[in-house]
């Protein structure tokens, strides 16, 4: 039994498998309506989310299995005090399979130990949030055929932004690709993912307060928001909050074919009018992350999806 | 200054200056109802400066506590007086309950019955990450 808290808990075989089997429930859907029938998957929510809870009741019902979940933290047992091992531990009695998220870093890890069925980490703070990199990647495979040779700009929140360090550790795994990290100087990439992920495998990288300098040179562009979450002080997130702003005008200089993500919700750092350009891709992104969590639930749970 | 000789216990030679005092206490040294003496900045051929602690009682310790600490100090085990044993110290690849992690945001700071566990992520810098959060031990 395999459980999923980090992105690097998969090989790079392991996501061909399921970029291949994502591909193919997008072309054969009807093939995969069943294959879930009289399975359960629990969604465990100890904090908010939309897309992502959404996002993997979608996938368990269109491969025709079933989801039973907790309305939410405040109505469960972790309000009287339930620990995360006891939670995961009486759910496992219930689901064949577990999503988690949980606002605690390690939480995932803690459920995986305790569950008696495969846990998939759905986030747990600021730490992991592997299915998120699942749908990234498999954008990127679709949009620009390929992993390696790309220079990928990532903006924003490159501090406490999960979805960042998890992306840049699972490209790094790739040949010659080149990394344009663009921030604020508060929230620049930690010297930690720079020295043991960037330095240590050799990566080119370049570090620039400057987005318009830079929008030029990329294939993709990796947008975050600055997550008021991820702060003690509200002072520091409104001063931050407006650093980088996507707009047509800064999309000007872009190149024709580049691919604009972003792992969402956005709050105003992609301006809505650049919605219906091509090059924007964070819808499709939403999207993919279901047939990435399809193929994951199928591999986990499933066999392979062939 | 003068520290006399143990006859049945153990001497934490070499530690480096200045890491005495955290050995001590991640030791559980003060917890003991048995003479310990800290000896501090002692002149050293090969160190210049070290400490040394001295328990005057043949109670195990934990090497790898010694280990995380300061992987060149040496630990000799005295038997009547005798030098009987040397322990050779390694970093542990698993800390476990030593430290805490000091990450408000990681899971060991509310669910109080978890193990505190780190591992070793970098042995040249002696670099060791929290397993379940991955922040690094101070």
């Amino acid at each position: 039994m395999k459980s999923i808290i980090d992105i690097l808990d998969l090989s790079t075989d392991e996501i061909e498998e399921l970029i291949a089997v994502a591909e193919d429930i997008i072309q054969n859907p009807r093939a995969y309506a069943h294959r879930m029938e009289g399975k359960k998957l629990a969604t465990l929510f100890f904090e908010p989310s939309t897309r992502t809870r959404m996002s993997f009741e979608a996938a368990m019902y269109e491969l025709g299995g079933n989801v039973i979940s907790m309305a939410s933290a405040a109505s469960s047992s972790a309000a009287k005090g339930e620990s995360v091992a006891d939670t995961v531990k009486t759910v496992s009695c219930y689901a064949d399979i577990i999503a988690m998220r949980h606002p605690k870093e390690g939480a995932a890890l803690v459920a995986a130990n305790s569950a008696s069925v495969p846990v998939i980490n759905a986030g747990d703070g600021g730490h992991c949030h592997p299915t998120q990199t699942l749908a990234d990647l498999f954008t990127i495979r679709r949009e620009k055929g390929r992993f390696s040779g790309l220079t990928v700009g990532v903006c924003g929140d490159l501090k406490f932004g999960r979805t960042v360090h998890s992306l840049i550790n699972a490209l790094s795994r790739y040949p010659d690709v080149h990394f344009v990290l663009i921030s604020p100087e508060e929230l620049k990439v930690p010297s930690y993912v720079k020295r043991d992920v960037l330095a240590k495998k050799g990566i080119p990288y370049e570090q620039t307060t400057n987005l318009e300098g830079v929008i030029g040179d990329l294939d993709i562009l990796y947008m975050t928001r600055v997550q008021r979450e991820r702060f003690f002080n509200e002072e520091d997130y409104l001063r931050l909050r407006d650093s980088y702003i996507l707009t047509p005008e800064k999309l000007k200089g872009a190149k024709a074919d580049l691919s604009v993500m972003h792992p969402l919700p956005r709050v105003n750092e992609i301006s809505v009018a650049i919605d219906d350009d091509p090059r924007a891709c964070y819808f499709k992104q939403v999207k993919n992350g279901k047939y990435m969590r399809m193929a994951l639930i199928l591999k986990l749970i499933g066999g392979d999806g062939q | 200054m003068n520290i006399d000789s143990i006859r049945n216990g153990v001497v934490i030679d070499h530690i480096s200056a200045g890491c005495g005092m955290r050995l001590y206490h991640l030791l559980g040294l003060e917890t003991l109802d048995v003479s310990v003496a800290i000896i501090k900045n002692v002149s050293s051929r090969k160190l210049g400066k070290k400490d040394i602690i001295k328990i005057d009682a043949p109670i195990p310790v934990n090497l790898d506590v010694i280990g995380f600490v300061d992987p060149m100090a040496t630990v000799n085990i005295i038997r009547d007086g005798k030098l009987i044993e040397k322990k050779s110290i390694e970093m542990p690849e698993l800390l476990r309950n030593v430290i805490r992690c000091n990450n408000p945001r990681c899971i060991t700071t509310t669910e109080q019955e978890l193990p505190h566990l780190f591992r070793l992520t970098d042995r040249d810098r002696k670099i060791y990450r929290c397993v379940y959060c991955e922040t690094k031990a101070q």
